[in-house]
């Protein structure tokens, strides 16, 4: 099926493809109205009797551009590439979706699609149409700005290792690259740059040059020139005005070894202009005319010594002229470096590892392995899977109510299979946050700089892993408390000198996993936050009144900068001080989900911490009943449940005024009726509030505070898919998205901040307006203070610091499978250890058939601690224990053991 | 001769149609969630496969009010801009296929929220079948 006459034109001799740049055309015709099929790794035959398969994920129509259905091939001689553009034929929603697939393999390689076969003609540079051109350029900006990015980590971390060859190799086939498609795609400007920055790099790699802080300074300016010239081809298609004959200059002056620090090459340079040319020494003297002299070399505008100007010039001209010369980049090229001969082997296999379109230039190993994924794909396939999640909750719920055990083993089949192909497919949206860090380090450089003062960076955890559009959402956050770290927070090296620190200040940047959650914390040992100018800044502003900062907690206080408009720099700086900033910085951080904090010891440094959520597509989340239709809670801002019961429920809830509030371990809490809320029914009476049988209060948090849900039935926790709301009722405060169950109804997800506003236990407009001291810092004691008491069943009570504890779940005992002698159960997609509490070591159940766990999370895994029966959760202070012997206190009353979950985990 | 195709319903005693190529579905009535807080028009939400569309009820949309046991319950699903909604009909006609020389703008006396609504009349044997602007129908004031 293969039309070998429409492939005359096909192939071009292997001498001239290395030699003239050369262009083709591909163009179709049709096979004679007989659809030509089944190309997919095909071998297909040029006329230069070369063979080879082409792999086409997927053998659509192909063609030139003008068949109307935008599709077309294009071949590049260059490099081997051949680069298909496919055009859907449908149009959706307006508009036309195109793919991008390149597929690399030496010339000819040809393809054809169902219906067309196509031939290739070889044409001007000219006639390449230019939505093709755009093409090409799309993917070579792609590519790119990935390798821009590991550019600058590379001079980075370079500058710390001048010798470190490897990546000074993988520093020059970046820009090797980068030039030789620039030369193809005719970027003159861009070629030239990169030329010029290549041959220092020429001489970095060889060991002729020894990297210094000017030169990486300016190989960070070319990196930065080569970005902007790539910003402009993206937004206007051409290079921009800008000439950069300064940083050319620049970069040859560095070349030519013109730098204090390599004043051997200087003189060198020098003497062999004094002995060689009268008419460049009358130069040099007049100091007037160096072009003259500079014949062969490039043309120079920079202001600056005539005589180094004149020395750089005529060394060029030398380098033109004499192959021989020991600074022509040429030579160095060729020429193996002395006692490196094998990293320059090593560079140039990696070198044609690139040439034959793998792209990038990490570790072959890492690029053989790896395939570059367009994020819709994965975004559709991540929708995809949600509906996969709802479909597998609808069967499970199905397969319950029937007795056929084959049913029942394949819906469980299907709920192991999805909840694995979920991970799965999640972890293809896991990004190591790295690449949110990455430009970090060049920040900080850059701006220790322009402050005078020095900065190391120090990262911890790159490799923690978060979903691709939570790591774009929080790149200008960090970016901002990075800076603002840099500018408020380290001193300069005089005043850390004279503090007892030492000069050279430390930013770590550090993250980690814990309890289904990211934290972030971006810390520095610089001076800390000056409590009292944040409380005298607060009241000068009129954020606060003088008693409420006198009445604040430093860390209460502390929390203020994340005010809208707050500042505490005393001049403001083109960096910061402007007063928006923090604030921004929360907000952003609020939008996913997530939250910030802030610790500050005086003299000492800042830590800031941020929490944020896995992923956002799916969450877990709490089920609830009111007026008969279910709600979801998602479960970031649950804090407990508590259900009041006969007496407790009438007499427990107390009016403040007429504001419903509980005691919840001696703390008010508000009450807000989920269904008044709703305007499902009008506000209860006193006497229908106090008349309850039961009472059913989520503690949900809300930004600082926290606040009762009162609701008709508790129902289940599970892991729902967030929809997005229609038009119609994206404005309704109260609802944050949509989902459906596990019976294909559709539930409402509740905006627990929409709800708290609404109901005004937070102040609607400036959201933020204060934070309630007193409950700030209730929970401050709370939480270290609370033990959670429980009955082992075994005759003996025991006490868990439920500071310690991560989650309170009820598991049924069907649920509990075996591994060897170890029970276990599935949780949240892991594997989940159990052990028991008693002394028997078997999990008993009670009389529902469920046992109730503590899970316990050491960092790394879940561990299920089965504790009998939950009694109560008390709040007593060491201090308090009426008596303490060893691991036994008494408590409430009672003598108890006072369990350690550390420990009992280990015996998992 | 320019002709289109539209499909038809009834809301209360009006008879209406929409372009046929703007309907992706007719369906029955679905099990839905109401949305409290919401606008009166909007009765809910409902799972069409997979997909969670809004849907409006058309007898409150056109102010027909609401007669007890004539709740709309068929679901004309329009595809929009924003993904497909649902119209809450009484009843559903045929697809018609109607002469364009037989459209008439409908008359100044026309007044109200029809008049944005209803963007003229194809005058059929023995009856007028009024054409609904979806655009307007699906927006909502805030």
């Amino acid at each position: 099926m293969w039309d070998s006459d429409a492939l005359s034109l096909a192939s071009a001799p292997s001498e001239q493809r290395s030699g003239v740049r050369q262009r083709r055309e591909v163009r179709h015709s049709r096979a004679g109205g007989n659809p030509v099929s089944n190309v997919l790794g095909s071998r297909l035959r040029g006329n230069d009797g070369s063979t080879q398969v082409v792999h086409v994920t997927n053998h659509q129509a192909f063609g030139k551009s003008d068949d109307g259905l935008g599709n077309y091939c294009r071949l590049n001689p260059n490099n081997s590439y051949l680069l298909v553009k496919r055009g859907n034929t449908g149009k959706r929603n307006g508009a036309r979706k195109h793919q991008t697939v390149s597929i690399t393999g030496r010339l000819p390689a040809l393809l054809i699609g169902s219906a067309w076969v196509i031939s290739c003609r070889r044409v001007q540079r000219k006639a390449i149409p230019v939505e093709m051109l755009d093409d090409i350029v799309k993917e070579f900006l792609v590519e790119s700005y990935e390798n821009l990015d590991q550019l600058d980590r590379d001079l980075m971390a370079l500058e710390d290792r001048p010798d470190d060859r490897d990546r000074l190799s993988s520093i020059f086939r970046t820009i090797h690259t980068i030039k030789g498609t620039s030369g193809f795609l005719a970027f003159p400007k861009l070629e030239h740059i990169t030329h010029v920055g290549e041959n220092l790099l020429v001489l970095l790699r060889d060991g002729a040059l020894r990297l210094n802080a000017e030169i990486t300074s300016a190989l960070l300016a070319m990196v930065d020139a080569v970005r902007s010239i790539l910003s402009n081809i993206e937004g206007v298609g051409g290079e921009g005005e800008e000439a950069y004959e300064d940083l050319v200059t620049r970069l040859e002056r560095l070349k030519n070894g013109e730098s204090a620090s390599a004043p051997s090459v200087e003189i060198e340079v020098e003497q062999v202009v004094r002995e060689l040319s009268a008419e460049v020494s009358a130069a040099v003297e007049a100091g007037s005319k160096p072009k003259k002299a500079a014949k062969g070399g490039r043309k120079k505008k920079a202001a600056g010594e005539p005589l180094t100007e004149a020395i750089s010039a005529f060394a060029e001209t030398l380098a033109a002229t004499s192959p021989t010369q020991e600074t022509s980049a040429e030579v160095c090229e060729i020429r193996p470096p002395q006692g490196a001969a094998a990293p320059a082997q090593k560079a140039e296999k990696a070198d044609k590892n690139q040439d034959s379109g793998d792209g990038g230039d990490r570790a072959g190993s890492v690029t053989d392995s790896s395939v570059r994924i367009d994020v819709h794909l994965l975004d559709k396939l991540m929708n995809l899977v949600g509906e996969l999640v709802l479909a597998r909750n609808q069967i499970l719920q199905y397969s319950q109510n029937i007795e056929d055990a084959a049913m029942v083993a394949a819906s469980q089949r299907l709920n192991l299979i999805t909840t694995e192909l979920q991970e799965g497919v999640m972890k293809t949206r896991m990004q190591p946050i790295r690449n949110a860090w990455s430009k970090l380090p060049r920040v900080v450089r850059d701006l220790s700089i322009s402050c005078g003062k020095q900065i190391q960076v120090k990262m911890d955890g790159a490799e923690t892993e978060l979903d691709k559009t939570i790591l774009e959402a929080i790149k200008d956050p960090l970016t901002h408390i990075v800076r603002n770290s840099v500018d408020h927070g380290i001193e300069p090296p005089q005043v850390r000198v004279q503090n007892g620190k030492p000069a050279e200040g430390t930013l770590w940047l550090r993250a980690y996993h814990e309890g289904g959650q990211v934290n972030i914390e971006i810390a520095d040992d610089g001076g800390g936050i000056n409590v009292n100018r944040v409380r005298e800044k607060a009241i000068e502003k009129g954020m606060v009144s003088a008693e409420q900062a006198a009445a604040m907690s430093d860390r209460e206080a502390i929390q203020l900068i994340l005010l809208p408009g707050f500042s505490t720099a005393p001049k403001v700086t083109n960096v910061s001080g402007r007063g928006v900033g923090m604030d921004v910085v929360k907000t952003n951080v609020e939008k996913i989900g997530g939250t910030l904090d802030i610790h500050s010891t005086m003299g000492q440094g800042t830590t800031l911490r941020i929490k944020i959520p896995l992923t956002l597509a799916i969450v877990p989340a709490l089920v609830v009943t009111c007026d008969n239709d279910r709600y979801c809670i998602p479960q970031v801002s649950l804090l407990e449940l508590v259900r009041l019961e006969g007496d407790r429920a009438s007499h427990d809830i107390e009016l403040m005024h007429s504001v419903p509030v509980y005691r919840l371990r001696g703390q008010l809490l508000p009450l807000v009726y989920l269904d008044e809320e709703l305007g499902l029914r009008h506000r209860r009476t006193q006497e229908e509030r106090q008349s309850a049988d039961i009472v059913n209060i989520v503690v949900l948090s809300a930004e600082d505070r926290q606040f009762g849900l009162v609701v008709d039935h508790i129902n289940d926790t599970q892991e729902i898919v967030v929809k997005p709301l229609g038009q119609h009722i994206k404005g309704i405060a109260t609802y944050a998205g949509s989902t459906i169950m596990g019976d294909g109804t559709v539930s409402l997800i509740l905006d627990v901040i929409g709800i708290a506003q609404q109901s005004h236990v937070l102040s609607q407009h400036g959201t933020r307006s204060l934070i309630d001291s007193s409950e700030g810092r209730n929970e401050q004691s709370r939480v270290g203070d609370s033990w959670l008491i429980v009955d082992p069943q075994d005759g003996t009570r025991a006490a868990i610091q439920l500071s310690t504890v991560a989650r309170l779940e009820e598991v049924r005992t069907d649920a509990i499978e075996k591994t060897g002698r170890q029970q276990v159960v599935q949780y949240r997609g892991q594997i989940m250890p159990l052990v028991s509490l008693n002394d028997f070591g078997q999990v008993e159940p009670n009389e529902h058939g469920s046992i109730s766990l503590v899970v316990y999370n050491d960092g790394t895994r879940n561990v299920g601690v089965a504790v009998g029966r939950i009694v109560d959760i008390v709040s007593q202070s060491d201090s308090q224990f009426e008596k303490s012997e060893g691991d036994t206190r008494i408590i409430a009353g009672r003598v108890t053991r006072v369990v350690n979950l550390a420990q009992v985990a280990m015996n998992a | 001769m320019q002709t289109n195709s539209y499909c038809t319903f009834r809301v209360g005693s009006i008879y209406l149609g929409v372009e046929v190529h703007r309907v992706q579905e007719v369906i029955r009535a679905q099990k839905m969630t109401r949305i409290p807080g919401s606008q009166e028009v909007v009765r809910g939400l409902m799972n069409l496969r997979g997909q969670i569309v809004t849907a409006l009820d058309m007898r409150r949309r056109l102010n027909l009010g609401s007669a007890e046991g004539s709740e709309p319950l068929m679901n004309v699903v329009v595809r929009t801009p924003d993904g497909p909604v649902s119209l809450l009909v009484n009843e559903i006609g045929d697809v018609l296929v109607v002469d364009g020389d037989q459209f008439e703008p409908p008359p100044e006396t026309l007044q109200g929220i029809h008049r944005e609504l209803i963007s003229g009349s194809y005058k059929l044997d023995g009856r007028l079948l009024l054409v609904l602007n979806l655009d307007v129908a699906i927006r909502l004031a805030a």
